[in-house]
């Protein structure tokens, strides 16, 4: 798919993360926002996902033969809901229902509520790698050439069973997996150099035995020239991992550079200030 | 007729930042650690008055609970925080080997306990923290009901030499009991006087036992209600007392039946006084996005079921 469209998807699905969250009073728009266009990009022109006949999206939880996609930062479930509605699992009048009582759509995605498109619940942190490396080697035992794609956050690497899943992957040679790191500098209580140093990343997944690289998440050309790459490189004994550097808020500009709109709704005003930054595409839900 | 009254409504986590606040300035052993959460669990006044006591750990509650444990080995009194989700399941076993086993002074002090953390939904909202911690030997296990309780408790647990869980939450709730109330770690505390049935409550549930209490009385009932603060060392003695006096009893608490203070209250009646007993709790369920008082309707932990609840087990005297 041309970039051209996928902005074009992009921008309606941050129309969706704002009005979501601005409808409850609560979750997560920085994040959202800022990993948007990869989700996009992933859903929309890179994954390989089941069809039926008509070419509408089919959903079931082993998908077998399918590329799957594992959200570990379930924080920015927002995004992913928009997502998987506009790719057609499920309506996206049901968008509305977010974080509302008795909705599919919890505050943190989980399959509990039979949600088309959630295979694992996320949202405690750290967990969400070691679940895509095990669907990752079920692939493989079936004989199933599909890949497996992995977001986590930049604070998320605190946790130390991301380290434990870094070190376990290219042991065991898992080199279907494509994850990905949210670099955008930020956590809850501030900026990640602050709360708690990454350090060099690169270096370290590298010595880990992955194969990193890196793009800017916030540019649709970069992320598609990066995943060709990435696919290209697949298959090859090393498990890869892009980090990729991102703006919390991307797309909404008062709410870019700071960790301010991690976990804040937007007022009726600065709903509306948001929105008139993007256009809406699709049309809103 | 209202059997308690209050002014103001705060949250059981201000009341823990409060304790921190004097802690910081009365007690200089005691350090605080927090996994990215400073807001949440409202450490801000600690920081301020004592930043070189503050640890800030990153998402990392694993290695939270191992510093902690640490750092008690020079005297000092670790404060380890997090939502209660990570500081008790997620850390179970770091817990239990490096706190618990080994004896260590470290008191886990999580917010955001229960149904009543609201539109996160489940994977925030631990029904079943109270089992985990009252499991392990030793460990104290401490649900304040309200913002005075709670900072009383903080400061309290300071004295108190060995591993404590202290489970505090996100909502504001009344403010009802009085703010010099010293807090005495396993020492119910009697809020209701009544003949006809026991009403034993933690947490939030305390509260809400007074208003089912308020309703039973214009029903021409009279519920003993007990704020049971303390889950472990329970007050066996308060419990046999009034169960004595009025032959049954509901438990209600912000938890699962399962592990929670119903189950621990169950346990001590089956051996020593078999009684009529009737739970108001979770029923074996995940919890889910929504508004707290929403939740706490839909799941039957309010006012209401209590009442419910009572009426149904006097019945079975
Ligand atoms: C195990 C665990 N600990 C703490 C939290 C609370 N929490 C939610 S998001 C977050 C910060 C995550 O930072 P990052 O991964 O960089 O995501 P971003 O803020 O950039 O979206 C924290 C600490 C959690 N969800 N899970
Ligand atoms: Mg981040």
């Amino acid at each position: 798919m041309q970039t051209q469209e996928i902005k074009k998807i992009s921008s309606q699905v941050r129309r969706d993360i704002l009005r979501m969250v601005h409808a409850c009073q609560s979750g997560h728009p920085g994040g959202s926002l800022g990993c948007t266009d990869l989700l996009v990009d992933l859903y929309f022109n890179t994954m390989n996902l089941k069809t039926d006949a008509a070419g509408k999206v089919v959903f079931d939880m082993d998908g077998t033969n399918e590329d799957l996609f594992f959200l570990s930062n379930g924080h920015i479930s927002p995004l992913i809901y928009s997502v998987l509605a506009r790719r057609g699992y499920f309506t996206t009048s049901e968008l509305a229902s977010f974080r509302k009582i008795n909705t599919r759509l919890q505050g943190h995605p989980t399959p509990h509520e039979h949600l088309e498109g959630i295979r694992i619940a996320s949202g405690s942190l750290g967990q969400g790698l070691s679940v895509a490396i095990g669907a990752a080697q079920a692939k493989k035992l079936n004989g199933d050439k599909s890949t497996v794609y992995c977001l986590m956050g930049d604070g998320e690497q605190n946790e130390g069973q991301v380290w434990e899943a870094a070190m376990y992957a290219p042991h065991h040679k898992v080199d279907n997996v494509i994850a990905f790191i949210d670099e955008n500098g930020q956590q809850i209580d501030g900026p990640t150099e602050k709360v708690m140093s990454n350090r060099d990343l690169q270096a370290k997944y590298e010595a880990f035995g992955w194969n990193v690289m890196r793009m800017d998440g916030n540019n649709a050309e970069d992320i598609q020239n990066t995943l060709i790459k990435a696919k290209a490189a697949l298959g090859n004994g090393s498990p890869i991992m892009i980090i990729m550097k991102t703006e919390m808020g991307a797309g909404v500009d008062f709410m870019m550079y700071s960790h301010k709109w991690h976990g804040v709704a937007p007022n009726d005003q600065q709903l509306q200030d948001a929105l008139a930054q993007l256009e809406e595409t699709l049309g809103d839900y | 007729m209202a059997l308690f009254t209050y002014e103001t409504k705060k949250d059981t986590r201000s009341g823990f930042g409060a304790g921190m606040e004097y802690l910081s300035q009365h007690n200089p052993k005691v350090v605080a650690l927090c996994a990215d959460l400073i807001g949440s669990l409202k450490l801000e006044g600690f920081i301020k008055n004592s930043p070189e006591r503050f640890f800030q750990t990153g998402i990392a509650e694993a290695n939270m609970i191992g510093i902690s444990a640490g750092l008690t080995l020079g005297g000092f009194i670790p404060y380890a925080t997090t939502f209660a989700n990570f500081g008790t399941g997620r850390v179970y076993d770091q817990i239990r080997q490096s706190v618990a086993y080994s004896g260590k002074n470290v008191k886990i002090c999580c917010s955001h306990a229960g149904l009543t953390l609201g539109e996160d939904g489940a994977t925030h909202q631990i029904l079943e923290d109270i089992g985990l911690m009252k499991m392990l030997p030793g460990m104290v296990v401490i649900n304040p009901c309200d913002y005075n309780q709670t900072k009383a408790a903080t400061i309290a647990i300071a004295d108190y030499e060995g591993p404590v869980y202290l489970r505090f939450g996100r909502p504001v709730v009344p403010v009802f009991t009085p703010e010099d109330q010293k807090f005495e770690i396993g020492k119910a505390l009697h809020l209701v006087e009544g003949k006809d049935v026991t009403i034993l409550a933690t947490g939030h549930l305390v509260w809400e036992a007074i208003q089912a209490a308020e309703a039973l009385l214009e029903k021409g009932i009279n519920a003993e209600v007990i704020n049971i603060h303390t889950i472990k060392p329970l007050d066996v003695q308060a419990i046999l007392a009034s169960v004595k006096k009025t032959g049954c009893v509901v438990t209600a608490e912000e938890h699962q039946y399962n592990g929670g203070l119903g189950d621990s209250v169950a346990q001590f009646l089956a051996m020593n006084h078999p009684t009529p007993m009737e739970f108001v709790g979770v029923n074996d369920s995940f919890g889910e996005s929504g508004k707290p008082a929403e939740l706490m309707e839909k799941y039957g932990l309010n006012a209401n079921a209590i009442v419910e609840k009572a009426i149904k087990v006097m019945a079975r005297k």
